[in-house]
């Protein structure tokens, strides 16, 4: 069944000659010099004041990556990229450890609020309900420009502070749990990171806290060939909780631009992480050209009984993703879930999926994966489920849906599933028939269309997703997931 | 995807490439044709986990040596051989008996075949003349980069070609007889033609023998406009056996496949199937049952290239020991290939705590008007439906057999013929009673 005109005109209205967050930031701008040695790795380190042994995990990692080849297996296709054509650190003037926000570069604040993301603490106090209170850390090119609600999640006991901050402030922290999920030489781009990262957020949330807020970082990439390579890592204690959002934006530029970001989930036992991604790099033009290249490496380690990590992405932006936010159940009785909604449209190209590692007993994961693909793009479902010899009971749930509209585009799915144990109980399900018939006669029964039922359907099911989305960025997402999958190929 | 790395040469590539060296002195007019896939090889070296396709089956580990291309058996050989090769003796059935890849016409029923219409070429006769040999060495294969299929044209030691006419309707199933007498490999080739409206059922079987040595098999099958093609394919036992199957489905042509692969040793089936014409249909249905070390890989690559067409794919493994079952399925519908509807679905069971699955259903979509689906499950017996046949009065082992037969036999089932059906689930049924 083809694609019904109200998910057409859906997907159209987030077509990539719609991108509304194209503008630039006229800031001047403290750059490295271009290129990649050892002097820029020392160059990024010295300006963020870090410890000497962070200098020589940086180094090691840069020596690493020397000795490493560009991974070519994924279902993308682009130009070589030239790594000594790129700058490295780029960071706004005015934004040196700015005291309080009154001494933020107004310019930035402009663009913020542009953005629609808000960094006025006692304007959002003002305006919105106290539940919806959201924590930004404000990560504009290199560096973070401004965190939120510092003060008051200490009270609580919670860190929330741009990873330079904490390489200074927590290093014992830092120094433990950094590159304990992916580590140094993971891969090609995972290790460029670990030398070159210039910024991104820490979270750690002591034991027995439940955040009292939404924490969030907001990537932006303002200036001309710069790469952004931002580090996150998120530490729940045991007993935590903390749920975490991103938002990213580019301008629209001819020129392809880099973004190798690495983010490390960390839960102890009964602990719990929600990270949520909304997606929105600039995905290059009507032909195109330019957008952001978005090689990510995201993991998190359910590393405590009971443990929980939950990742929801809705992606839409960037000219190729590659991207595999994934989950190792180490835990006895630990959980990973896996939501995620993929647009793609124009030439943009995206292989994204999930890896689920059952390695403790009991561990069980979901997996609900909905790729829509127009224009002329290519959008590829890529999974791991796999189960070891001593997960004994791992349970595997996993559905991925796609949609294609029109001639030119595809849609994949390429999922391995492995399961080294009798006890594991692994379902793997690509289609749209999931939906029951008897749900269908229920909803036809009482006079809705096929279509209405199964939009209804559709939209019953991923609300629990969207739900689990803090406000501002639910309704962004909202627009994408209520189009509707009937007529979906698996 | 793959990424190139040749380490150094394994024995097994080094025992291959004198081999090939011995065997190319008298080659003689097909000397052009096996050069060409030997250099394949040469370039690309023996498949190995890098290698995406092989991921799993990692053929290059596990061929520790490669043995000498098995000589021509004696008559007296190949009666003996073909007295124990009785998996299908309660099947009325033409028979075509291979013998370390040659056809041996003294055992086969080819005068009873000629008056049906169906005439049947020695492969081995082909190969003397090189342009007859291209006629007849399907293209699929010879344009195929498959490392595993270029072995088997560069070693190719004889097969049979069988031609079904146009129209013609064979009143009994053929079975083509895959002996191996005494030591070495086997490297056979089957290439089946059905004519316009042409009905057919082939049944291929490898006979288990006490020998080693691997078995590399080539089977073409095309199908023209209308005919309809039913196969069972018997893959029992041996130290390595790997066959590749190509099918080509015509205009309004019906399929039905049934691989079916018992062993202990590690065995891989490779079929590549495309659709050329439109409103053809095809069921290709797979059955692997392991145990002890054994590793079975049953891969599939279809290739839906024309519009209208329906393909249904339902694997089913039941793994035991500590043997491991692969099943790598790929659908791939071509941009325009509208109307498509593919559904795949594989499903293992593992019966120790052991055995292991590896799946990997993918999905390839460039057409946006068509239905494809496909499912994977793997898990162990389900403890109601035990508890249930138990609760019945049926005995512990008694019920887990029962459990897997049906199991299987929903993929067995569909083949159809009543009489292979019935084959192979005695087959099914004397596997279950060894574990008993």
């Amino acid at each position: 069944m083809p694609a019904v005109q109200e998910t057409i005109d859906r997907v159209r209205s987030i077509d990539v000659d719609q991108y509304k967050y194209g503008f630039v930031t006229e800031i001047e701008s403290e750059k490295a010099p271009k290129g990649l040695n050892e002097d820029i790795v020392r160059f990024i380190s010295a300006k963020k004041g870090e410890p000497e042994w962070m200098l020589e995990w940086r180094l090691d990692a840069y020596r690493r990556w020397r000795t490493m080849d560009e991974p070519t297996w994924a279902r993308v296709s682009y130009p070589k990229i030239d790594f000594e054509d790129l700058y490295y650190y780029s960071a706004p003037k005015t934004a040196e450890g700015p005291k309080s926000l009154d001494e933020v570069d107004p310019e930035l604040l402009a663009t913020y609020e542009k953005l629609g993301i808000p960094l006025r603490e006692q304007e959002i106090l003002a305006g919105v309900a106290p539940q919806n209170r959201v924590a930004v850390d404000a990560v504009f090119d290199s560096v973070s420009v401004v965190t939120t609600f510092k003060e008051e999640l200490k009270k609580a006991g919670v860190i929330f502070c741009s990873i330079s901050e904490a390489l200074r402030e927590y290093p014992d922290l830092v120094r433990k749990y950094l590159g304990s999920v992916v580590p140094v030489s993971d891969n090609f781009y995972a290790t460029l990171n670990s030398a070159v990262f210039s910024d991104g957020s820490f979270v750690y949330v002591p034991e027995g806290v439940r955040c009292p807020m939404e924490l969030s970082t907001y990537f932006r990439i303002n200036d001309q060939q710069t790469g952004q390579f931002e580090r996150t890592l998120i530490i729940a204690d045991k007993g935590a909780y903390v749920s975490y959002l991103e938002g990213c934006t580019a301008p629209q530029r001819d020129e392809n631009q880099l973004h190798a970001a690495v983010v490390e989930l960390i839960a102890l036992d009964d602990a719990e992480i929600k990270y949520s991604t909304v997606q929105n790099w600039y995905p290059g033009d009507k032909e195109g050209k330019g957008g952001i290249y978005n090689f990510v490496t995201k993991r998190g380690d359910c590393r405590g009984r009971n443990s929980k990590i939950s990742w929801t992405q809705v992606e839409t932006g960037s000219a190729i993703t590659w991207k595999y936010p994934s989950c190792i159940l180490r835990g006895d009785n630990s959980r990973g879930e896996f939501y995620s909604i993929a647009v793609s449209n124009g030439y943009q190209q995206v292989d994204s999926g999930t890896k689920m590692i059952h390695l403790g007993k009991n561990t069980s994961s979901r997996i609900i994966s909905k790729g829509i693909s127009a224009g002329k793009s290519q959008n590829t479902y890529r999974g791991l489920v796999s189960a070891h010899r001593k997960a004994s009971n791992a349970r595997n749930f996993t559905q991925c849906d796609s949609l294609l509209i029109g001639q030119d585009c595809g849609a994949h799915t390429v999922p391995y599933i492995e399961a080294k144990n009798s006890t594991a109980v692994f379902e793997h399900e690509a289609t749209t028939s999931k939906i029951s018939d008897d749900q269908m006669f229920y909803c036809q029964q009482r006079g809705l269309s096929d279509e209405e039922a199964v939009a209804l359907i559709v939209n019953g099911f991923v609300k629990d997703v969207i739900q689990q989305l803090p406000m501002e960025f639910a309704v962004e997402a909202q627009k994408l997931i209520s189009i509707s999958l009937e007529g979906s190929v698996g | 995807m793959n990424i190139e790395t040749r380490a150094l040469k394994t024995r097994a590539e080094t025992d291959l490439a004198s081999q090939y060296e011995a065997l190319r002195a008298s080659a003689g007019a097909s000397v052009a044709l096996r050069d060409k896939a030997f250099a394949l090889f040469e370039a690309k070296g023996l498949p190995h986990r890098r290698v995406e396709e092989y991921k799993y089956s990692d053929l290059r580990a596990h061929l520790k040596s490669a043995a000498a291309p098995a000589a021509v058996a004696s008559l007296e050989q190949s009666t003996a051989s073909l007295a124990a090769a009785e998996a299908f003796a309660g099947v009325d059935r033409f028979r075509v008996v291979l013998d370390n890849g040659r056809l041996v016409a003294g055992l086969s029923d080819l005068e009873a075949l000629a008056r049906e219409g169906v005439g049947v070429t020695d492969v081995a006769l082909l190969l003397e003349d090189e342009a007859r040999a291209r006629g007849v060495l399907s293209a699929p294969a010879l344009a195929c980069d498959d490392v595993s299929v270029a072995l088997n044209t560069a070693f190719l030691q004889g097969g049979v070609a069988i031609a079904v006419g146009e129209g013609a309707s064979v009143s009994k199933p053929v079975e083509i007889v895959h002996l191996a007498s005494g030591e070495g490999a086997r490297y056979s080739r089957v290439e089946v033609s059905l004519g316009t409206g042409a009905k057919f059922t082939l049944i291929e079987s490898f006979a288990p023998t006490a020998s080693s040595g691997e078995v590399n098999a080539v089977s073409n099958y095309m199908v023209g406009d209308e005919a309809e093609l039913t196969t069972a394919r018997l893959v029992a036992g041996g130290d390595t056996h790997v066959s590749s199957i190509f099918l080509t489905l015509g205009t309004s042509s019906r399929v039905k496949t049934l691989g079916f692969n018992v062993g202990t040793g590690f065995a891989r089936t490779q079929s590549f199937v495309s659709f050329t014409g439109e409103h053809a249909d095809a069921d290709l249905l797979g059955i692997t049952m392991l145990r002890g070390k054994g590793h079975g890989d049953q891969t599939l690559v279809v290739d839906h290239a024309v519009p209208h067409c329906n393909s249904r794919e339902l694997f089913k493994a039941v793994v035991d020991g500590q043997a491991e079952a692969v099943f790598q399925g790929k659908i791939i519908v071509r941009p325009h290939a509208q109307k498509t509807d593919g559904r795949m679905m594989t499903q293992a069971l593992l019966l120790s705590e052991e055995a292991s699955m590896a799946n990997k259903p993918e999905l390839e979509i460039f057409a946006d008007d068509v239905q494809c689906a496909h499912g994977a499950t793997s898990g162990q017996i389900d403890e109601d439906l035990l508890f249930y046949l138990r609760a019945r009065g049926i005995p512990e082992t008694e019920a887990r057999a029962l459990l897997v037969l049906a199991f299987l036999a929903e993929a067995v089932e569909e083949l159809g013929d009543e009489a292979i059906v019935a084959a192979l689930e005695e087959r099914v049924r004397g596997w279950l009673s060894v574990e008993a």
